[in-house]
């Protein structure tokens, strides 16, 4: 029981870390129609930038909860330009080009970031210091540190926040508006090209936090991170269907359950034969299930369109 | 106040519309009419910057607009209502009336200009919080008009507002429209329909194969033996 307990904590953590991550994937698509594949890679920036401040931070004395604020408050504006400068030079080109164009683009985009960040960052893994206070509460015989406690609330505040702005304003407003029909939102006054920015930028800025969610969970980076994150959480978003705020949020959670105690449980199940080290088999074998019997995803349907 | 010369549209290497001239005078309605592939929606497309002119010069109010980025002709005072209408589906009726007034900030006038607009179409306000997409095509019609109505504009731009509606409704859409006629509003008119265009402008413009052939006063060219022969089935 308190390994059951433990694991639906742990995916609940990962969960809001997958499900930051697709929300970038599901807006993206939402207002364009287009897999940015490069959005893993501004979560790895992100979990670089962090890391890459609070090191510097590491001899000045400051308390550990300050340093890390830092270095999420630095991330985050480098990870919103990126996603800026990404749809900017690498998207809007190529606008009204066929549909394969902008995805391969996507890939070579992902592929251009992981290098910079290897020249910048190097091959190595980065170690998270110890710096947060560690601080760990018992829910059920089971063990949740401080750190994934505030994981999920900061999770879960960033994704109200992002309802209530899509939902509640007139910005929220025009992002529907656009990914509804973009030509008629123009009619509207409403600029889209701005819109399409600003949907990468508030993207970027959950990529942003995520990133930094995982390098300071798991006490790890590395540029190679934001590849199989970034898959992962496109699964997510697919499982939740694909275009749907509140699908991405679902499907992120949900994935991250599935994981953690698929993880936890496949040795037991198989005989010790596969390990937790199978983790990842659990996340691509959702996404086929997913693409053949469900491709609209879980909340994805569409209302009636009539006359 | 709208002034067209010499409008040239082109898809690829064809023509659409072929040099035409024509104006709209402030408060006045024009009718263009014409048959299918004319070049009628063409040409209002490219006023309303949703397509690029190949050529010829746009003034509103003394103003060239045609150069004017798409989403900065609804605060020069142009509304188009889009043949199709064009709802946003997944959005609310109130929604869709709050994209029509986008570009305005003064969120009291916009609260009393939706009542206003469900004072001109009740059926509206009955169905204020229902997504779009699930009404039926002449309440979407009136949607898309109201909408259009929520930007203030200085001059409606419609599209084709009887395409495929039931008779009842084309009537109702026809009334709110003279309504706002009479209140001032410069209307164009496109449409097929053109005994009904004509019964409701005060001057027309015949196009075909993307040329205007004929213009005059609506009554005129109602009583016409080519228009009849031509467009009343006559």
């Amino acid at each position: 029981m308190d390994i059951f307990i433990q694991q639906i904590i742990n995916g609940l953590v990962l969960g809001s870390i997958y499900a930051l991550v697709a929300l970038g994937y599901t807006m993206v698509y939402g207002i364009m129609g287009l897999i940015n594949f490069a959005h893993g890679e501004v979560v790895m920036i992100g979990a670089m930038v962090a890391l890459t401040v609070i090191n510097l931070l590491l001899g000045s004395g400051l308390p550990g909860v300050v340093m890390a604020l830092i270095g999420l408050a630095a991330a985050v504006p480098v990870c919103m330009a990126t996603g800026f400068a990404i749809e900017r030079i690498a998207y809007r080109p190529l606008r009204n080009a066929p549909k394969l164009a902008p995805l391969i683009t996507a890939i070579g985009v992902s592929i251009v970031l992981q290098n910079v960040a290897m020249l910048v960052w190097g091959r190595n893994y980065h170690a998270f210091p110890p710096i947060l206070p560690s601080v760990d509460f018992e829910v059920f015989e089971a063990t949740i540190t401080g750190v994934q406690v505030a994981i999920i609330a900061i999770a879960a505040l960033m994704m109200i926040g992002l309802t209530l702005l899509v939902q509640r304003t007139r910005l929220g407003r025009a992002m529907r508006a656009t990914a509804e029909n973009p030509s008629i939102a123009q009619l509207m006054g409403v600029d889209t090209n701005r819109i399409i920015s600003l949907t990468f930028v508030i993207g970027s800025s959950l990529a942003a936090v995520a990133g930094f969610m995982v390098s300071a969970n798991y006490s790890i980076a590395h540029y190679y991170m934001g590849f199989i994150l970034g898959l992962k959480a496109f699964t997510a978003a697919v499982l939740g269907g694909i275009g749907n705020l509140a699908g991405a949020m679902l499907g992120g959670i949900l994935l991250g359950l599935i994981e953690s105690l698929g993880a936890g449980y496949i040795g037991d199940l198989t005989g010790g034969f596969l390990g937790s080290h199978y983790q990842d088999v659990f996340a691509f074998f959702v996404l086929i299930l997913v693409l053949v019997f469900r491709p609209s995803g879980l909340v994805g349907e569409k209302v009636a369109e009539r006359a | 106040m709208l002034e067209v010369t010499g409008l040239r549209v082109a898809y690829g290497g064809i023509q659409a519309v072929r040099g035409i001239n024509f104006h709209v005078a402030e408060g006045e309605m024009v009718a263009l009419i014409g048959a299918n592939g004319a070049g009628k929606t063409s040409t209002l497309k490219a006023l309303a910057r949703l397509l690029n002119a190949a050529g010829g010069s746009v003034r509103f109010r003394g103003e060239e607009i045609s150069k004017l980025a798409p989403h900065a002709l609804v605060s020069a005072g142009i509304a188009l209502v889009p043949e199709g209408r064009g709802v946003f589906p997944r959005m609310s009726i109130v929604e869709n009336l709050q994209m029509g007034a986008y570009c305005r900030s003064d969120k009291d006038a916009i609260a009393a200009d939706i009542e206003h607009i469900f004072g001109l179409f009740p059926r509206l306000k009955e169905r204020a919080r229902q997504m779009a997409g699930t009404m039926s095509g002449g309440e979407q019609q009136m949607l898309a008009l109201g909408r259009a109505l929520m930007s203030r504009p200085k001059m409606l731009l419609l599209d084709e507002p009887s395409m495929g509606l039931a008779p009842i409704m084309v009537q109702k859409i026809f009334e709110v429209i003279r309504t706002v006629a009479s209140e001032g509003m410069t209307v164009l008119l496109v449409e097929q329909n053109a005994k009904l265009a004509l019964e409701t402008s005060q001057r027309g413009y015949v196009m075909e194969s993307g040329e205007i052939t004929l213009t005059g006063d609506a009554a005129d060219l109602l009583s016409d033996p080519k228009v009849r022969a031509a467009y009343l089935g006559e």
